[in-house]
């Protein structure tokens, strides 16, 4: 019986991939990503802890990372891999963490966070590709540039005056406590691959037994950036990167370390809630209705007139009456003055975006927010101002109101109330098709505590609400 | 041993034509330089390194330095028994 050595822990062939030749890498020919993917597949699989796995692809060439690996995959942003990593190690107590990421990923964007990560420890092995240059975006210069090298954007070589010196990150990495295992290798002769084999599984076997966060270097080139052939890249990385990046294990704790253990996470619902202050009473989960309407609406005002109140109301209502409902924000820093608005989109189907670029119904309390956002309304759909802004123009083909926002309130015994007359008259032209009742739970829900606020808010409510039944008679 | 048993069958690599891409870093790892750069093109328009058909001592390292994980795969013999 013959045994035959061929690839484990990366899948056969790479669907994800699309087009033609789904059996190859997308990986330019010469290039050691592949040679690094197959020492850490091959490790996964012979510890048996692909099931256990989840790789997370950097943005680099090695984005496509989770075409290869036959384990869980995610890809991440720019650097935060550490951060999605941590996540995810926090919540599957179990996770074999696998952190693939490039010197621009982790050196540059990456580089607090990964130092944030490695110095609480977290379980995670991350295989840090050093190749001295940005591959994907075409060579341009990275932290680990060598001093002198030239690439696309140090046309003359790396000048350490100019663009500082190549950045050390496994030394870095090596001055913070938590670490179990840190380790700097190379492909370039066989002797140092297979260090580098044994660095990996290593790596691999701390998260295998939980104990915390490896980080291995591996010293590469980018054949097609650096216009090498193999041969002349084996030699750039022996003769010039290890004199500038020396290889060796920094650190080696395993022994001493004992597994990290670390409370179960609970993320049900009610804890969930409880943690956030959430008023789950009051939130019941939305009801699928394809016949209820999908209604954008959106409210503008200067910042202090209520606008992102009045959201908040009217949200608290949609969501009270069972349906999907979004709010989302936007004001400048100040808390009073400047410019405030929100959109609410309610539905009663999940809601895709709660932008609201188009609105049903536009809430304008103040003459900048009508003038910015009145072309916004859709052909046919209702435009409420404040009839304390006067003369205005309107575009056309739209239903428009003006609401005397501050006599109702006034009269309602509130003259600060000026929001919640709005959502008095929108309750009746708006469309939103909710009971009553839901906009007086909102109401109780927004000011609760404040008996004297709800009970004023409710007065002026039901006096809008007056006011537009009889304005739509 | 056995004179019975069969003749060992010595290690040899499959390099699989269609998945090379003719990088050579397996010419430049094999100690018994026993693999060479074919000269015709696969359907991807690479030539392809090709194993000479004998000398290979199984020492993996083709396998390891080829970075296409279809491309090389060794066959070892077995332990001999003792």
């Amino acid at each position: 019986m013959e045994k035959v050595i061929r690839t484990r822990g990366i899948y056969s062939s790479f669907p994800r991939k699309g087009g033609a030749a789904q059996t190859a890498t997308h990986y330019c020919p010469g290039c050691e990503h592949g040679v690094l993917h197959k020492l850490i597949g091959e490790a996964l699989a012979d510890m048996e802890l692909q099931d256990r796995t989840v790789v997370i692809s950097p943005v680099g060439c090695a984005v496509f990372a989770y075409y290869y690996f036959d384990t869980g995959n995610v890809q991440v942003a720019h650097g935060r891999a550490a951060a999605v990593g941590t996540g995810i190690s926090r919540t599957k107590n179990d996770a074999v963490v696998v952190s693939y990421q490039g010197d621009g990923d982790l050196a540059s964007i990456g580089l607090n966070e990964t130092l944030q990560a490695a110095n609480r420890g977290e379980k995670i092995a991350v295989f840090f590709v050093n190749n001295t240059v940005y591959g994907m975006t075409g060579g341009q210069m990275a932290p680990t540039t060598l001093t002198g090298e030239k690439t696309v954007t140090s046309p003359a070589g790396r000048d350490p005056l100019q663009a500082g010196y190549p950045l050390h990150m496994t030394e870095l990495i090596n001055q913070l406590q938590a670490p179990v295992y840190i380790a700097r290798v190379s492909f370039s002769n066989m002797a140092k691959l297979r260090q580098a084999r044994k660095a990996i599984r290593t790596a691999l076997e701390i998260q295998r037994d939980g104990k915390g966060y490896a980080f291995v270097e591996v010293l590469m080139a980018c054949p097609t950036n650096q216009k090498m052939n193999v041969e002349e890249a084996i030699q750039f990385v022996a003769e010039q990167m290890e004199a500038e990046f020396p290889l060796g294990v920094l650190r080696d704790c395993t022994a001493e370390r004992d597994p990290i253990v670390r409370t179960e996470s609970d993320y049900r619902k009610e804890t969930l809630d409880h943690l956030l202050g959430l008023d789950t009473e009051r939130a019941p989960d939305a009801v699928l209705d394809s016949t209820a309407p999908t209604v954008s609406v959106k409210m503008a005002g200067f910042g202090g007139q209520g606008v992102l109140s009045m959201g908040v109301i009217l949200t608290r209502a949609a969501c009270q009456a069972g349906k999907f409902v979004s709010w989302y924000p936007s004001y400048g820093p100040e808390q009073r003055g400047g410019t405030a608005n929100c959109g609410v989109v309610m539905s009663g189907q999940p809601i895709g975006t709660p932008m609201v670029s188009a609105a049903d119904v536009l809430v304008a309390m103040n003459r900048p927010s009508l003038d910015k956002f009145a072309g916004e309304v859709k052909p046919g759909g209702l435009l409420l101002y404040n009839a304390a802004m006067g003369e205005v123009e309107v575009p056309e083909g739209v239903r428009v109101l003006a609401v005397p926002a501050l006599e109702l309130a006034t009269k309602g015994g509130s003259p600060r109330a000026e929001n919640t007359v709005m959502v008095g008259v929108m309750s009746v032209l708006g469309g939103f098709e909710l009971i009553e009742s839901a906009y007086h739970e909102a109401i109780a829900a927004n000011f609760a505590g404040k008996d004297a606020a709800i009970k004023a808010n409710s007065a002026v409510f039901d006096m809008a609400r007056q006011w537009a039944l009889d304005q739509s008679e | 041993m056995n004179p019975t048993q069969p003749e060992r069958v010595p290690p040899y690599p499959v390099i699989d034509p269609l998945e090379c891409k003719a990088c050579g870093r397996c010419i430049l790892a094999c100690p018994k330089k026993v693999i060479v750069m074919g000269t015709e093109l696969n359907a991807r328009g690479y030539t392809f390194a090709q194993y000479t058909g004998a000398g290979c001592i199984g020492c993996l390292n083709c396998f390891y330095v080829c970075p296409e994980p279809n491309a090389i795969a060794v066959h070892l013999p077995a332990k001999e028994m003792k």
